[in-house]
């Protein structure tokens, strides 16, 4: 760990705030793609893939 | 050379997508990775910034991706105007999300930046000014496309959201270069030696933004992916209740 100095918190919570971020849009998009695969799965398998 | 108006075939989208998918995420992941630890763990502090200056090769990628990916939405909205091709207006509906997100990043990390150095969380300058409203046509946009049932006319509300929009992602990148400074300072990447950053941060940062670019471009893939499949599942689901 680098020694931050008096910046220390300033730093740490603009990295925080980053990952947290971009790990909830990598999530939320996985989820998405999820959903959306089981949603047009369903639909297909009622109907058949040529609708 | 196959034309580029073919990639706008859904069933070609997804078949290219789901065969790069897995290497851009490995990429994205490597170099975002390198770029951070680069930037958090090896680079020295700045003379007058002290250890905030880490605090740039989060901010500056984020904030160029803000921009970048409104402009990305701004040419998948015209491509939908003039040839009509799902694909592009769901390409720019699935970049929304993560356009927010380095939005706020960026608000995020200035205003943390800010604090210790201008004295303030925030200021009203044009380039912070014009940042904040961008993030709030991306708010705006994504609620129209939520709001509309109709996808293609939602695809053309958007699309001109998006137009009006891009006054403001043009000006929170020029703006510092129109009026009077403001707090914010210029550009990090410059071909200018007096403004660009030193070398010991320009590496890392440009590491840095490879990795928020390939992010991006990932995302958009894996998102726009799930719109056509939503979008195929709504056209069955309507055929299954009219039958």
């Amino acid at each position: 760990m680098p020694d931050l100095g008096k910046y220390a918190a300033a730093v740490l919570s603009a990295y925080g705030v980053t990952l947290l971020l971009l790990a909830g849009i990598v999530v939320a998009s996985l989820r998405h793609s999820a959903v959306a695969r089981r949603r047009l799965d369903d639909i297909e398998s009622r109907v058949g893939k040529d609708g | 050379m196959a034309s580029i108006w073919e990639y706008a075939n859904p069933k070609r989208f997804m078949a290219i997508s789901a065969a790069v998918l897995p290497y851009f995420w490995a990429a994205t992941g490597l170099t975002l990775l390198a770029g951070l630890y680069w930037g958090f763990f090896l680079t020295p502090d700045d003379y007058k910034q002290g250890s905030t200056v880490k605090i740039m090769f989060v901010h500056v990628p984020s904030a160029i991706m803000a921009t970048g990916t409104w402009f990305m939405m701004l040419i998948a909205s015209l491509v939908w105007y003039i040839r009509r091709h799902h694909v592009s207006a769901l390409a720019a509906k699935a970049a929304a999300p993560i356009g927010v997100t380095f939005t706020m990043i960026a608000l995020a990390t200035g205003g943390i930046w800010g604090q210790p150095m201008w004295g303030t969380w925030w200021e009203w300058d044009p380039r912070l000014t014009s940042f904040l409203i961008l993030f709030l046509f991306y708010l705006g946009y994504m609620a129209l496309w939520q709001a509309i049932e109709a996808p293609d006319i939602a695809a053309d509300l958007t699309s001109v959201l998006c137009i009006v929009g891009s006054v403001f992602a043009f000006l929170s990148r020029y703006a510092v270069n129109f009026w009077n400074q403001g707090l914010h300072q210029g550009a990090s990447f410059s071909v200018d030696a007096e403004e660009h950053v030193s070398n010991a941060y320009a590496y890392p940062l440009l590491v840095c933004f490879i990795g928020f670019f390939l992010l991006f471009v990932t995302l958009v893939l894996q998102r726009t992916r799930a719109e056509i499949r939503l979008r195929r599942a709504q056209a069955l689901e309507a055929r299954e209740r009219m039958a």
